[in-house]
């Protein structure tokens, strides 16, 4: 939604300052998993209103369907069947892009305004300007990105930024029966979570917690967890997410010292040339030959 | 072209197209490897058509560089062994660097700085195209963590040999008389003899 030129945050490959003269709210999507069933009106919802389908895939086992994200499902059920105190818990977690405050993918990303953070905290991939390098894919903590095989273009959840941009909440929250999905203020997420954790630790769930990674400066789409101190029982949900050290020096420390070091290589060149003069071939030897060859 | 019959021959045809097919894949991978690499150099994208186009042509300019570079990593290989006058040449690189070379010792057809080069920019050449491999997404698919530790390596290596041409293309170019070898073929019989006196021995006969 590049029409809210004044709600830009960050915008990838740029190293100037985005507009930002207006304050918007900053806005979270809570995902309770403790009171979602599974049904993935979620996933429908989201084909519906971005207007994509996937290829229907064949069952593989489990109730995972489709098996994984891809550029056309851009929010995926995954299901974790785990004993916990001598009983089995069903651990259903609506999995999608996060939007992280500090998002990974934006800081690797190498082409202009391919990826947008709004002031109120979606991060966006505008598909006109990405250039298909995959470099989202490796900034990502949360494996998230796809990059589709028919148009080489990375593609994931927008958290619905069209319908956000208007009032709306995202399509998943929308759609969703059991209230599973809310959607408001960060501030109004995080109270509403809090109340969430007081209910399921009465319940005897004593790790209960909110997802909300300071790893990656916070999310926008944050998870009340009845085992928050383990987060990697929902399917491998990262206990400590972050974005990779390789990315940080990538794109931190390398792009300044190596543009520096070229340069200077290029400056050092010039300057010996000037100073020092060329080398030339010594008139002495010219004449030397040029008497043999009389000879 | 041979500007004066007594001229030595330093490279024949095969070698000179050789060296510039490799030289040519290497400055269209430098600028459009560099417009992913920082975005002050994002606009260098326009020469190929665009971000989208920089990004389909460079792995396979690369794939036709490495190639070439081969070749002539065949062709100069035995030439570029070391040797202690090398060595010699080497510790005392910083009279060279300041101007005055009449000192150094006599050197063969290549000196201790251009071997170093040599194994330097092959060495660079396989981390290149190993790392260039891991990001080739089109193509190739790796474990995250290889494709970002390729990122890095691929980006560093860059870097350094995008540096070290710097240096080769300025040798060249300082050393007055260079240039003509790799485009010609030829050098003054006077230009061997001052700075690759062993091979202007070899080459001639003379002392």
């Amino acid at each position: 939604m590049a029409l809210q030129s004044l709600d830009i945050a960050r915008r990838s490959a740029t190293t100037t300052p985005a507009p930002g003269v207006r304050q918007t709210t900053e806005v979270a999507k809570l995902i309770d998993v403790s009171t979602c069933i599974g049904c993935k009106a979620c996933q429908v919802a989201c084909m519906e209103w971005n207007d994509i389908r996937d290829e229907v895939g064949s069952n593989v086992g489990v109730y995972d369907n489709p098996a994984d994200l891809t550029p056309k499902s851009w929010t995926v059920m995954r299901y974790a069947e785990v004993e916990e105190k001598g009983k089995l818990e069903w651990l259903i977690r609506k999995d999608g892009c996060m939007h992280c405050a500090d998002p990974g993918c934006l800081k690797a990303c190498p082409a202009p305004g391919a990826i947008i953070q709004y002031a109120n905290g979606i991060v966006d991939f505008h598909q006109e300007n990405c250039i298909g390098c995959g470099y989202c894919v490796t900034g990502c903590p949360f494996n998230i990105p796809r990059i589709s095989q028919e148009d080489s273009k990375a593609y994931k959840c927008t958290l619905c930024s069209d319908r956000v941009a208007v009032g709306q909440a995202p399509a998943c929250a929308k759609v969703c029966p059991t209230g599973a999905i809310q959607f408001g203020s960060k501030e109004q997420m995080k109270d509403y979570a809090a109340k969430r954790v007081v209910d399921l630790k009465s319940r005897g769930y004593d790790k209960a917690g909110l997802y909300d990674p300071a790893g990656v400066g916070g999310t926008h789409v944050m998870y009340v967890l009845h085992h928050a101190d383990r987060p990697e029982l929902y399917k491998g949900l990262p206990n400590d997410p972050g974005i990779s050290p390789l990315v940080s020096l990538w794109k931190g420390l390398a792009k300044p010292v190596a543009t520096v070091a070229m340069a200077a290589v290029a400056l050092g060149s010039l300057f010996h040339y000037v100073m020092k003069g060329p080398n030339e071939v010594s008139k002495e030897l010219e004449d030397e030959l040029e008497k043999e060859d009389a000879k | 072209m041979m500007r004066n019959p007594k001229d030595l021959t330093r490279y024949d045809a095969q070698e000179r197209a050789n060296h510039w097919l490799v030289g040519i894949c290497f400055i269209l991978l430098a600028l459009s490897g560099l417009a992913f690499f920082h975005p002050a150099f994002y606009p260098l994208t326009q020469l190929f058509g665009g971000g989208v186009w920089a990004r389909i042509l460079h792995p396979f300019i690369g794939v036709v560089m490495a190639l070439a570079f081969l070749v002539m990593f065949f062709r100069f290989k035995s030439l570029n062994a070391m040797t202690p006058a090398d060595k010699e040449w080497l510790s005392r690189v910083g009279e060279m660097i300041d101007g005055n070379d009449h000192n150094m010792p006599e050197q063969g057809k290549y000196n201790g700085g251009q071997k170093m080069m040599f194994w330097a920019m092959a060495l660079c050449m396989l981390l290149l195209l190993v790392s260039g491999i891991a990001l080739w997404r089109a193509y190739f698919s790796f474990p995250v963590d290889a494709v970002r530790l390729g990122a890095v390596v691929h980006a560093a290596i860059a870097a350094i040999m995008i540096a070290m041409i710097f240096v080769h293309v300025y040798a060249a170019l300082w050393v007055r008389g260079t240039v003509r070898a790799m485009v010609y073929g030829t050098v003054t019989r006077a230009w061997a003899k001052q700075h690759h006196r062993a091979w202007y021995r070899q080459v001639t006969g003379k002392s």
